[in-house]
């Protein structure tokens, strides 16, 4: 595997958050929706990789973007590379979001930096009919909302604070739109608490969903056991592994604690 | 191209290592991941993930935490059990031209006896008795921060083990030398250390500890100068053979670990980082032993100037 790739571009999107443009052929080549990288982001305060989700894909340039939230040393030192600058980067890992072309209504619900991997998903997911759901905490948190625009059919925003959409969870959304109509299958991503609800509220209607999940991590390719999740595993439960079994799991197999 | 002279290849206790470079037990899996990524077959050895008599979940996450130049990590010993491993591990790891040492842990001392039953009639080339580990209840480190314990251990279970015995310590003691002289003369081939130094991390925003479990292990190279320091000091009293490790992420780590007495030496958080630390410190070992004109390993262990 190479490691070594290089920043194509580096464009805030607010305070907190920026989008960075990886070259990256292999990469661009292999990733799929839903596939994370595992990023170095360099320093001896930021010792481990940082995994990061795919954001989308440009197959013919040969390059991908990841949104990224700046929490701490590392993703602080990733906001600050520059275009042309060589960068460590192992992936794509994991397993991605399923695109089955029998399902052909399909909606994503994302929250905060959680919207980031359903973008790709939605560009190429075969499905007739597409529907976005995305929550923010407020106005000046909403990102790539253009992007999701001409990605998708329909795209409805909600913020906690009402600043910006509708007011309220995105949960509400998608419980008032399996109102409306149905989905083949629906694809989760964002905090823990609205990915518990959101599966619950599928679940409970039989609608099929994924959930793409988030943990600490060692390896990145499943040696080292450290970012477990709980699954089920017939009556019993087991962990499972983030990188390795995920980030996406079938929302029926994650039990959220 | 330069004629190599070098000859890395190492004999612990009987134990044949191509390399004195093993991957350590708990990072490396059952090599199955890391085979994506490089031939397993240029590493001295594989200490496995570490092994119970029945399959344990491990505990809850999360199960690392970043600190300073390093991780604490609190897995808990996730394994699929023994016998798991010897069905579906070791055909898989015998693919590969590098030693097998399977690591082992029990809650009782008559697991410990049981496991190591079971290992010496596996295709297993050594046996690394887990006495250590910070993350587990029962067993390991309660056995092994005491001399007494692990006299206790290993002397039961030395009277059926048919392969090299290889005794890990943990450094959450006072004197681990007294802990390694009591696994010599109990009966260890080697004993190999350090363990991970039991620590915590904790977040202010939510006042939690990080991890799930409160306290985890502490490696990578912040953990190195301990690890170096305890690995001379025992190499000084025992006569048999030290593996050490403890934020080896390179060759001249390894070099340094060598002169201090080791001799052989073990790498696993390093490869969290660098999925190739074990190759690269392989390869850098090699030019060292080149540019220094080292005909063997064995050269360079205890080898330092003082």
């Amino acid at each position: 595997m190479n490691l070594i790739h290089r920043v194509g571009a580096v464009n805030r999107l607010n305070e907190e958050t920026f989008l960075m443009t990886i070259d990256s052929p292999e990469i661009a080549a292999a990733g799929r929706p839903g596939q994370f990288v595992n990023i170095r982001c360099g320093g001896p305060d930021a010792y481990l990789r940082r995994p990061i989700s795919i954001c989308r894909i440009d197959r013919e340039r040969g390059t991908f973007d990841i949104g990224v939230q700046i929490r701490g040393k590392g993703t602080e030192a990733l906001s600050r590379m520059r275009p042309m600058e060589p960068i460590d980067i192992m992936g794509p890992l994991g397993n991605g979001f399923s695109l089955k072309p029998e399902d052909r209504r399909i909606a994503v619900v994302g929250g905060g930096i959680g919207v980031f991997p359903l973008l790709q998903l939605l560009i190429e997911h075969p499905a007739s009919e597409k529907l976005a759901l995305l929550g923010f905490r407020s106005r000046d948190q909403v990102v790539l909302e253009q992007d999701f625009q001409m990605a998708c059919d329909e795209l409805l925003i909600a913020t906690d604070d009402g600043s910006y959409g509708t007011a309220g969870f995105v949960t509400s959304l998608l419980e008032k739109k399996l109102g409306e109509k149905t989905f083949d299958r629906v694809f989760i991503c964002g905090p823990t608490p609205m990915m518990k609800r959101a599966a619950a509220i599928l679940l409970e209607r039989n609608v099929p969903c994924e959930v793409s999940l988030e943990q600490r991590m060692g390896c990145g390719i499943g040696a080292c056991l450290v970012c477990a999740c709980k699954t089920r595993a017939g009556d019993d439960w087991d962990y499972a592994h983030v990188c390795k079994d995920g980030p996406v799991f079938s929302g029926e197999a994650v039990i959220f604690d | 191209m330069m004629e190599k002279k070098t000859d890395m290849s190492v004999n612990i206790a009987g134990l044949k290592l191509k390399n004195p470079v093993i991957a350590a037990s708990g990072t490396f899996g059952f090599g199955r991941e890391y085979s994506a990524l490089f031939d397993l077959s240029r590493l001295g050895g594989i200490a496995v993930k570490g092994l119970t008599l029945e399959p344990r979940k491990g505990n809850p996450p999360p199960r690392i935490a970043e600190t300073p130049s390093g991780i604490l990590n609190s897995v808990g010993l996730q394994n699929p059990g023994v016998h798991a491993f010897i069905r579906d591990e070791i055909p898989f790891l015998r693919r590969y031209d590098t030693a097998i040492i399977a690591n082992a842990s029990g809650n009782t001392v008559e697991e410990y006896e049981e496991m190591v039953r079971i290992l010496s009639d596996a295709d297993v080339d050594a046996i690394e008795l887990n006495l250590s580990c910070p993350n587990v209840k029962e067993g390991c480190m309660a056995f092994g921060s005491t001399a007494a314990g692990i006299t206790q251990v290993v002397s039961r279970v030395k009277p059926f083990c048919k392969k090299p015995l290889i005794v890990k310590l943990t450094p959450n003691v006072t004197d681990i030398c007294e802990l390694a002289l009591a696994a010599e003369a109990a009966g260890a081939d080697a004993v190999s250390l350090i363990n991970t130094l039991l620590g915590m991390a904790i977040d202010v925003k939510t006042r939690r500890p990080i991890l799930g479990n409160i306290m985890g292990g502490l490696s990578g190279p912040a953990v190195k100068p301990v690890a170096l320091r305890m690995v001379y000091q025992v190499s000084k009293v025992v006569k048999i053979p030290v593996i050490g490790m403890g934020g080896i992420s390179n060759g001249t780590d390894v070099v340094e670990f060598l002169l201090a007495g080791a001799s052989a030496v073990m790498i696993g958080t390093a490869g969290f980082v660098n999925p190739y630390a074990w190759v690269e410190a392989i390869n850098g070992l090699e030019q060292y032993m080149l540019e220094n004109n080292c005909r063997s390993v064995a050269e360079l262990t205890g080898g330092l100037i003082v």
